[in-house]
């Protein structure tokens, strides 16, 4: 079985975003880019199915500026054997909407026929949340979205998914789709040899063209702002101090 | 322009999360709901009862009953003929749902948002809450994730909207059930609770976890919220994470102890009335956000704050 894995360049998850003056978006020159986090936990799933003798090929995909490269060595250096980058436009900012990707993957899914892609649940940039629910119903394939722990056996994946009450375990037919949560697993990091050794996989370059689709954005971003900033308070003594101002908010 | 709303419930009660969602849904227009589960009929009752509602769908099906998205997003794609707008609570049921429904139509989601400015233009916060974007849909309909904590509640009393029932295209038979591990709790829930008590990786483990922060939010009739890494180091199960891939909370007082304020924190919590924190570390970036800051030692100061209320 081949397993899919889509990752994104975003930010790196320790870097403070900053509102560009001119309310056109996040300020992203100069600033330290990473594979998404989500996808880090994708990337390391699959390795483990690799591993177990669940899977036969791990392809790492990424729709993005030819810097997104980058992102998919290190999934290569990671463990993924090869790699396809649909490259877009590189002006900064340019994201390609979840829609948009979703019919890119399908695309790629249609050729290369894998029994499970694992996504991230969430990009850390555009908070979105949506590809992987999008990808399955354009294959019209099962999706279990937040896992926690993934169990390939025979032709079906068990997936327990983290839900608001707790943990809820489905059951999906092969070919299926997963997004990760962050319990899954934790993410190896790429030895030195390992690094040296991806620079030597295979690495495709195409075009949201060569697919056929359409990446125009349906929506548009009239403006992005500062979010209200919530000023510093107060600092009491102590327990005692404490004591005062909680009675004093009527809670206790 | 008409609405529909999916409703969130457990099959046996209306979860408070849709109230919010019809809020966000009557900007825009006409509210319909959509009770989709098996042996729902308390819901459908309950969700007509919603002040501002004209009228609720339901469509009680096996199939529905535990909300697999292979099986709902159909249903809603189907009914959408008759929508102009499809609302979902950003839930984890919600998220699973929605954007399957979106794609099904060829339409782009709008995600968790914030307000609405228009009859196609939104807020919806990006980069975890540190940017808000204002977005324009040029999708002939729309779907729409609402995030909770920034719509009031609709009234839950107060309505009486007629109750039909649909019919969907059922199994998809690609997915099934298998259980689940919810916790009863006789805590207010998360997302609802005026007040949180939550704590991070300083509790140690789950026995301090509890024997430190449980009695305080005993004593408070508080929800119990953590970061991170005590979900992720096993103090507490993942429910319990407030955050940008959490949980999003707004409670009218947040105690965070032990927990440092990492902005993924800061993003699921930073929109709470009051914010009281316990760090002994006096530059923890927590401080920055708190109304009522207390650089102690948490081992000493929470049985003493908790003793004395
Ligand atoms: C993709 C991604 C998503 C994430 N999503 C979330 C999320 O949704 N929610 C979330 O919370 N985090 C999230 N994180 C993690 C986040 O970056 C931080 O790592 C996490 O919030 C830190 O948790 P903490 O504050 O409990 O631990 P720490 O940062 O280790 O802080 C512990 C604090 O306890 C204080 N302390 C220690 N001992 C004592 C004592 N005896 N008395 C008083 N104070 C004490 C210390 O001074 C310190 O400030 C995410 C990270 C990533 C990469
Ligand atoms: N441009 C992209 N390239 C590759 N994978 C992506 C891209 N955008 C989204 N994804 C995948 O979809 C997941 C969810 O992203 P989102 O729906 O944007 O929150 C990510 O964690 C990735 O696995």
């Amino acid at each position: 079985m081949k397993i899919l894995v889509p990752v994104k360049r975003v930010i790196d998850y320790n870097v403070k975003p900053r509102v560009k003056a001119d309310g056109s978006g996040v300020d992203l020159a100069n600033v330290k880019m990473s594979m998404n986090p989500f996808d880090e936990i994708a990337v390391e799933e699959a390795i483990r199915l690799k591993e177990k003798g669940k899977a036969s090929e791990i392809v790492a995909v990424s729709i993005g500026p030819a810097k997104a490269q980058e992102t998919l060595r290190t999934a290569l250096a990671m463990g993924a054997d090869r790699a396809i980058l649909v490259q877009t436009p590189d002006e900064v900012g340019a994201e390609v909407e979840p829609l948009a990707v979703a019919k890119i993957l399908k695309a790629i899914a249609d050729e290369e026929q894998p029994g499970l892609i694992i996504l991230g649940k969430q990009s850390i940039s555009d908070d979105s949340n949506q590809t992987g629910q999008m990808l399955a119903a354009l294959m019209g394939r099962p999706q279990g979205t937040f896992a926690n722990t993934v169990e390939v056996e025979g032709d079906h994946v068990i997936v327990k998914r983290e839900v608001d009450g707790g943990l809820q375990t489905v059951k999906l037919a092969l070919p299926a789709i997963v997004t990760t949560d962050l319990r899954l697993n934790e993410p190896r990091y790429a030895s030195l040899p390992n690094i040296m050794k991806a620079k030597q996989k295979p690495l495709a370059t195409k075009t949201p063209a060569d697919y056929g689709v359409d990446i125009t954005p349906r929506l548009t971003t009239l403006k992005v702002s500062e979010p209200p900033v919530r000023q510093a308070g107060i600092k009491v003594a102590d327990v005692a101090e404490l004591v005062e101002k909680v009675k004093a908010l009527g809670i206790a | 322009m008409k609405t529909l709303v999916l409703v969130e419930h457990d099959n046996a009660k209306l979860s408070d999360a849709t109230l919010p969602v019809v809020t966000a849904a009557g900007k825009l227009g006409e509210v319909h709901l959509l009770v989709a589960g098996h042996n729902c009929g308390a819901v459908a009752e309950a969700a007509a009862k919603i002040a501002g509602v004209a009228k609720v769908l339901v469509a009680d099906d096996a199939a529905y009953a535990h909300g697999l998205a292979e099986n709902v997003a159909p249903l809603v794609a189907q009914l959408m003929g008759d929508y102009d707008a499809f609302l979902a609570p950003a839930t984890t049921s919600g998220k699973n749902i929605a954007p399957r429904v979106a794609a099904q139509l060829d339409v782009m989601q709008i995600s968790e948002i914030l307000s609405v400015e228009g009859p196609k233009t939104f807020t919806r916060p990006i980069y975890a809450g540190n940017a808000i974007a204002t977005v324009e849909s040029s999708d002939p309909k729309l779907v729409i994730t609402v995030r909770g904590t920034a719509f009031e509640k609709a009234a839950a009393e107060g309505g009486s909207a007629p109750i039909e029932a649909v019919t969907g295209p059922g199994d998809a038979g690609t997915s099934s059930f298998v259980g689940s591990e919810i916790a009863k709790s006789e805590r207010p829930e998360l997302t609802s609770a005026k007040v949180i008590v939550s704590g991070g990786r300083a509790l140690k483990d789950a026995e301090t976890f509890a024997a430190v922060i449980t009695p305080l939010a005993d004593k408070l009739g508080a929800a119990i919220g953590a970061s991170r890494a005590a979900v992720d180091a096993g103090y507490v199960p993942n429910d319990y994470q407030v955050g940008q891939t959490g949980k999003i909370v707004a409670p009218e007082v947040y105690f965070a102890i032990g927990i440092s304020g990492a902005i993924q924190h800061l993003a699921g919590m930073k929109d709470s009335k009051v914010i009281i924190a316990i760090n002994k570390d006096e530059d923890a970036p927590i401080f920055q956000v708190a109304d009522i800051g207390l650089v102690a030692d948490l081992y000493q100061a929470v049985p003493e704050l908790t003793a004395a209320l």
